[in-house]
């Protein structure tokens, strides 16, 4: 702890701090860790240039005041991520406390209906019941090594707000959450799970209230209390280095269902690698595991929030990639069945890859979700979170067509679905139509009574 | 040196003037161009129009809000530069807004439209300096000035490139925090002043967290002027006309003045 807190953090220019990261990757060699920072140069998923540049996509577009954290955290991440003790503690941890590595599990019964070969990896069966762990754990840990008791994050369906609260906890570190107020009534179960863990769970009335806006808040509030509060990012978005070193963190996911695939699939890839993407930090760390193999990579976005296929280039929290906008360039409200994929972007990274035509992006509706989630339950005893439903139901739709019949497919399986039980019960008893507008808190009458950004100032 | 730098630099140094920046969101009611125009009769030395966005994460509640109101009564981008050149102000006007809202109209076409409604500068607060090149680039060209942000967080080596390339003014955070009204000016303020006037011939002018004459005069103890903006906003949301607002902005303009 400390140790990077006291390198200067922000003087320095990027050439030294490629220097740092050449230095690391000799260090890495030689310690026989791999896949640290980037890899080989033909690797499409390498890590971004120094403006924190994945082709033309990501970036650091943050207010001055923010400038010098993401600098900090760059320099931090650079020197834990070359740091075999840091990896040893950060591997330990998510093994005896998270539960990893997790398995991939073969689906016979849904794969004799659909046709196809499918194979889940079990990111349900993580400790708190999402993938967000692995991504939290790693940052609560820089967090410390930067000398910051706080975490603030923001959180859509409250996987990743019940994941930094957990980290929070196991660490102890000060934790406070920012949830949009329609997120904290379809996810009133993981608000309670928060506070339980000792979180402080602030509602975000502004904008649509949901996933982008408690972004905007936590962004608000790291900006007033950046001396002693690191930003817990739960995904591959924002300003550089968040999309790289989530990435990074969530790596291991991808690399473990690698290597358990070819012990399942006789040696060889699965032929599609599919996951659901909200910011796309599952997908990534998927994909990183994958990229340089010939498996088809696919990333399912919510119908109503399908950045990618809907969106065009732009700039929203701190990064530069595909956005959800009108023609004055405001940005649009998401809409999905699923709080956590209701987001209006999508990570620079993926932005990258489409635009290379290494991964390919889709969408489902809230309906083919409902289908998938009710399927994988009764076939094979999973109840799955509604996001990863989406990457389920592009399978289930497209298998035997744009899925060749016998296809190997893998599909990470992001979450547990019990924080959706209530809402998906809800939904299959009410018509689709009463389903558009969920029950929702008035908005307070007054910018103050509503939104807590401002609870620094007077 | 373009009307923006010009203005400030003159009133600074002939006529010995603290300067006065009020902010207002355009939009937020119907009224707003008078509102500018009340500012300068008040004595403003330029003023900031706010183009409201749909996520102002720089801004606190009472600036959100007002973007919010304006954006629902229908304010846009050109209806916003429409009202500016309509409004036939007598000083020079610098725009706010986020980043998108350029990148998405086009660097040069958004430049070309700001300059054809009489614009003289742009702050852009999520656009630091290494992110600027590509509009700085573009407004250049239109002779559009950039206002860069120095922030409490700023190490020095930075602060010497953000004073070297900012134009019009410095534009000096009083807080480590978004926009709104505080209590009292944070000690960050001068802080921050001094160490930017250490580095630059510009105007310095502190903005964020200064709501009050008070605070006014005290950030002018080093600063060259200051930027009002919830102080006032909140004024026009809760319903003062530009009678209310030229008062308001003309007792800050005495208070520095008799500060002399
Ligand atoms: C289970 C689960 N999967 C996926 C996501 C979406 O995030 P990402 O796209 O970063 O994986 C969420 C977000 O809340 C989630 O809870």
């Amino acid at each position: 702890m400390g140790r990077v807190a006291s390198l200067p953090t922000t003087g320095r220019s990027l050439t030294e701090v490629e220097a740092d990261a050449q230095a690391g990757t000799h260090r890495r060699a030689a310690t026989g860790l791999k896949a640290l920072v980037g890899s080989s140069a033909g690797d499409v998923m390498r890590s971004p240039d120094d403006r924190g540049r994945f082709g033309a996509f990501g970036g650091r577009y943050v207010p001055e005041s923010l400038v010098p954290a993401c600098h900090e955290l760059e320099l931090a991440f650079r020197c834990a991520w070359t740091d075999p003790a840091f990896h040893e503690e950060y591997r330990r941890t998510l093994a005896s406390y998270g539960g990893r590595p997790t398995p991939v599990t073969e689906c016979p019964r849904i794969s004799r209906e659909l046709g196809v070969r499918l194979l889940l990896k079990r990111e349900d069966l993580v400790h708190g019941g999402s993938h967000k762990l692995n991504n939290v754990v790693g940052q609560a840990l820089l967090a410390m090594r930067m000398g910051k008791s706080r975490l603030v994050a923001e959180t859509g369906a409250g996987q990743h707000g019940v994941a930094t609260a957990t980290a929070a906890a196991r660490f102890g570190l000060e934790c406070t959450v920012y949830m949009g107020a329609v997120d904290q009534a379809r996810q009133a179960l993981n608000v309670f799970r928060m506070q339980l863990l000792g979180a402080e769970v602030r509602s975000v009335d502004a904008g649509s209230r949901t996933l982008k806006d408690a972004v905007n808040e936590a962004l608000r509030d790291w900006v007033a209390s950046v001396e002693d509060t690191h930003y817990c990012l739960g995904s591959v978005m924002g300003p550089h280095p968040y999309p790289w070193m989530v990435r990074e963190f969530q790596r291991v996911l991808g690399e473990e269902a690698r290597e358990q695939c070819r012990a399942i699939l006789g040696g060889s890839d699965p032929d599609i690698v599919v996951a659901c993407v909200g910011g796309g930090s599952n997908a990534a760390g998927t994909f990183a595991g994958f990229a340089d193999t010939r498996a088809r990579l696919v990333g399912v976005e919510a119908a109503g929030g399908a950045a990618m296929r809907n969106g065009s280039p732009g700039i929203l929290h701190g990064m530069h990639s595909y956005l959800l906008q009108d023609a004055d360039g405001q940005i649009e409200e998401a809409r999905s069945i699923s709080a956590g994929l209701d987001y209006p972007g999508i990570g620079p990274e993926h932005a990258y890859l489409a635009s290379v035509g290494r991964a390919e992006y889709a969408s489902a509706c809230d309906e083919e979700v409902l289908e998938a989630f009710q399927l994988l339950s009764r076939l094979e005893g999973i109840i799955p979170a509604l996001e990863p439903a989406h990457a389920l139901a592009w399978v289930v739709r497209e298998a035997g067509r744009e899925i060749p019949h016998g296809s190997s497919v893998l599909v990470t399986l992001s979450g547990r679905g019990d924080k959706d039980v209530d809402q998906v019960r809800a939904a299959l008893i009410a018509p689709p139509e009463a389903r558009e507008d969920q029950p929702v808190p008035p908005r307070a009458a007054t910018p103050e009574a509503g939104s807590r950004s401002a609870g620094r100032e007077p | 040196m373009s009307r923006l730098a010009s203005t400030l630099v003159t009133a600074r140094d002939r006529y010995a003037k603290k300067l006065l920046v009020p902010y207002v969101t355009a939009g937020m009611v119907a009224g707003w161009p008078e509102m500018l125009q009340a500012c300068f009769d008040a004595g403003a030395d330029a003023v900031e129009v706010g183009i409201p966005f749909s996520d102002p994460m720089l801004d606190g509640p009472v600036i959100q809000e007002a973007s919010r109101v304006a954006l629902e009564r229908g304010t846009t981008f050109q209806g916003v530069l429409d009202g500016i050149a309509s409004a036939g102000l007598p000083g020079p006007v610098a725009v706010m807004t986020y980043a998108n809202l350029f990148f998405h109209g086009g660097y040069t076409a958004t430049a070309d439209r700001l300059a054809a409604a009489g614009v003289d500068a742009a702050i852009i607060p999520d656009l630091p300096l290494d992110e600027a090149g590509d509009w700085r680039a573009a407004a250049r060209l239109r002779g559009i000035e950039t206002v860069l942000l120095a922030a409490p967080s700023t190490p020095d080596d930075r602060l010497a490139l953000i004073c070297d390339a900012a134009e019009g003014f410095v534009y000096s955070l009083g807080v480590m925090g978004v926009t709104g009204e505080r209590a009292s000016l944070a000690g960050s303020a001068t802080v921050l002043a001094k160490r930017c006037k250490a580095l630059t011939g510009k105007p310095v002018l502190v903005g964020v967290g200064v709501s009050t004459k008070e605070q006014a005069v005290e950030a002018c103890s080093v600063a060259d002027g200051v930027i009002v903006g919830s102080a006032l906003v909140r004024r026009v949301a809760s319903g003062a006309g530009a009678s209310e607002v030229a008062r308001f902005v003309g007792d800050i303009r005495s208070a520095l003045d008799a500060r002399q």
